[in-house]
């Protein structure tokens, strides 16, 4: 994905996976999943991010609950990029995400669409509502892994 | 002569042309908190630079000092509540006044069974205390309805109370929608019943005229950081009586006369009893401060100047294509709106990119929603030092209309 999109078109995206997120429903079979619930004290943000994970590859992700435009778009971009990748690729996603949102360099050959959050540090107060399902995926993998 | 140019002077926050997102600041988050005028940041400073030292215990002349400005500003306080010196304890703000309430008179006087009146349009610190009180004693916490607009009427107390009501405890002026209760008829009806009245004044003191007398509420809670105070100090007034039936919930230094290795001790008097350990003193000096600005001002000037600011903002955000206003009619200086098809926290973001601080959010009263209907809602709240041209600002940023993402963007 080019650096040069447009700010309509950032919008556009964010809007778009607002309105019409492909990654959030409700668990019709909630116990194969790796399930976290996620909430902030800054924002409505009261979400449940589910994984599942097959012979250590993300076979599934999606998520439900309350949330913010950001919140939303940015969990469901983050689901779509992680479903079919390794568990370590996954990390790595999550880990350019997080140095994109903190303003370090960051390999954004690996974000596609998630680069529209890369202005979220000019509104900090926002930061938690970018990271919050990103946060979730994170400690599921990690907690996993132990 | 209420000036508002004059009164902006006053404020460093306000004159030295202070920038958020390098543009000039429009700070409308003044339920939230409010900006502090030189005399209190002086009075402050005085205290760190000049007057040094603990209360209660020195046998030296800047003891003597602080502690003759704790005992000035208790008078102070009081006067300004038309209450009496004793019945006024120092705490950490209004949250620390009402579980002192909860904890040191609830604790120790009720009992399971018993039911305290609340509504649904609560801060926190007016329900958890209770919540609490209910899990440890086995008090019931019950709701008096609000009325189509939002209001808590005399009417729906008298539809919530019971024979086993013992306390009623609500907010003077709700933070989110801004209306006035009449404490005054709530607390004579509540009294024929043998109720006690608690009033949340978080958001009434700093901008009206209160009387504890004539009101007969029986606790009052209030912090300084809302008007114009420092941060970490408020104060709890209750009647003398009352404080006398309860106990304090936190002891230690300065609340005690002696105490003995079988485990025996007595406190100090109230209010003494209530301030266990080294008081808020430089917060104490910010108080007083803050108290004297406002009556140089006139409170009676500010509740009028905030009415004029709500019916001009009213008038003009009307006319905002797709706003939805929850609380024209309220009597504080609040604002609580939204705009049709817009989240609520990108709309306070978006005025962040415009250098306007506003609240997005519950606001701490997170059972209101559904009374409202609304996940949650934008608030704008004015003080003293609030323009026109400030609202002027808010609103010519909400005309813009349909671009409020545009803050991740520019």
């Amino acid at each position: 994905m080019p650096i040069s999109l447009s700010p309509q078109m950032m919008r556009q995206i964010i809007m778009d996976h607002y309105d019409n997120p492909q990654h959030k429903h409700e668990p019709n079979d909630a116990n194969k999943y790796e399930s976290i619930h996620m909430d902030s004290a800054n924002c409505i943000d009261d979400i449940i991010v589910y994984v599942k994970e097959d012979n250590g590859v993300v076979t599934d992700c999606f998520f439900n609950g309350v949330a913010c435009t950001i919140s939303t778009a940015s969990t469901d971009i983050m689901c779509g990029l992680v479903i079919g990748k390794t568990c370590e690729e996954a990390l790595y996603i999550i880990d350019q995400y997080k140095k994109m949102i903190h303003e370090e360099e960051y390999d954004d050959s690996v974000l596609d669409e998630a680069i529209v959050f890369m202005n979220t540090s000019k509104q900090a107060a926002r930061i938690r509502c970018a990271t919050i399902g990103w946060d979730g995926l994170e400690e599921i993998i990690h907690h996993h892994h132990k | 002569m209420f000036d508002v140019k004059k009164i902006r002077q006053d404020f460093p926050m306000l004159r030295n042309n202070t920038l958020m997102q390098g543009k000039p600041l429009v700070f409308l988050d003044n339920a939230s908190t409010t900006f502090k005028p030189d005399v209190v940041i002086n009075d402050i400073t005085k205290y760190l630079t000049e007057e040094t030292s603990n209360s209660h215990r020195g046998d030296y002349d800047l003891c003597f000092t602080v502690d003759t400005k704790i005992k000035n500003t208790r008078k102070h306080i009081a006067e300004f509540l038309n209450a009496d010196e004793d019945e006024i304890v120092f705490t950490t703000g209004a949250t620390n006044s009402l579980n002192t309430i909860a904890f040191g008179y609830g604790y120790k006087n009720l009992s399971r069974g018993d039911e305290i009146l609340v509504s649904v349009e609560e801060h926190a610190s007016n329900l958890l205390p209770w919540f609490r009180l209910q899990e440890l004693v086995g008090v019931v916490v019950k709701f008096i309805p609000l009325d189509e607009k939002g209001r808590i009427t005399l009417n729906n107390v008298k539809k919530a109370v019971t024979s086993k009501t013992k306390l009623i405890s609500i907010a003077h002026v709700s933070n989110v929608l801004g209306y006035k209760v009449d404490m005054k008829e709530i607390c004579k009806y509540a009294h024929e019943k043998g109720i006690l009245v608690s009033c949340d004044g978080a958001q009434s003191v700093p901008h009206t005229k209160i009387d504890v007398k004539d009101m007969d509420v029986d606790f009052l809670s209030f912090s300084a950081h809302k008007m114009c105070g420092p941060t970490g100090i408020g104060a709890l007034y209750a009647k003398k009586e009352i404080l006398e039936k309860m106990d304090p919930f936190s002891l230690g230094g300065g609340m005690n006369v002696t105490f003995h290795q079988d485990a025996t001790y007595k406190c100090l008097p109230a209010p003494a009893k209530f301030e266990a350990g080294t008081l808020n003193v430089e917060g104490i000096y910010g108080f007083d401060a803050a108290i004297q600005y406002i009556q140089s001002i006139g409170i009676d000037n500010i509740e009028k100047y905030e009415q004029e600011l709500k019916a001009y903002a009213v008038e003009k955000m009307k006319k905002v294509p797709g706003i939805v206003i929850y609380n024209e009619e309220s009597e504080a200086g609040i604002i609580t709106f939204n705009i049709k098809g817009v989240f609520s926290q990108d709309l306070a973001t978006f005025l962040n990119s415009r250098g306007i601080a506003a609240r997005s959010g519950q606001h701490c009263a997170k059972i209101l929603p559904d009374f409202l209907n609304e996940l949650s809602t934008v608030r704008a709240s004015f003080y003293m030092y609030t323009t026109k041209e400030e609202i002027d600002a808010l609103v010519e940023a909400l005309m813009k209309g349909g671009d409020f993402l545009d803050a991740y963007f520019a």
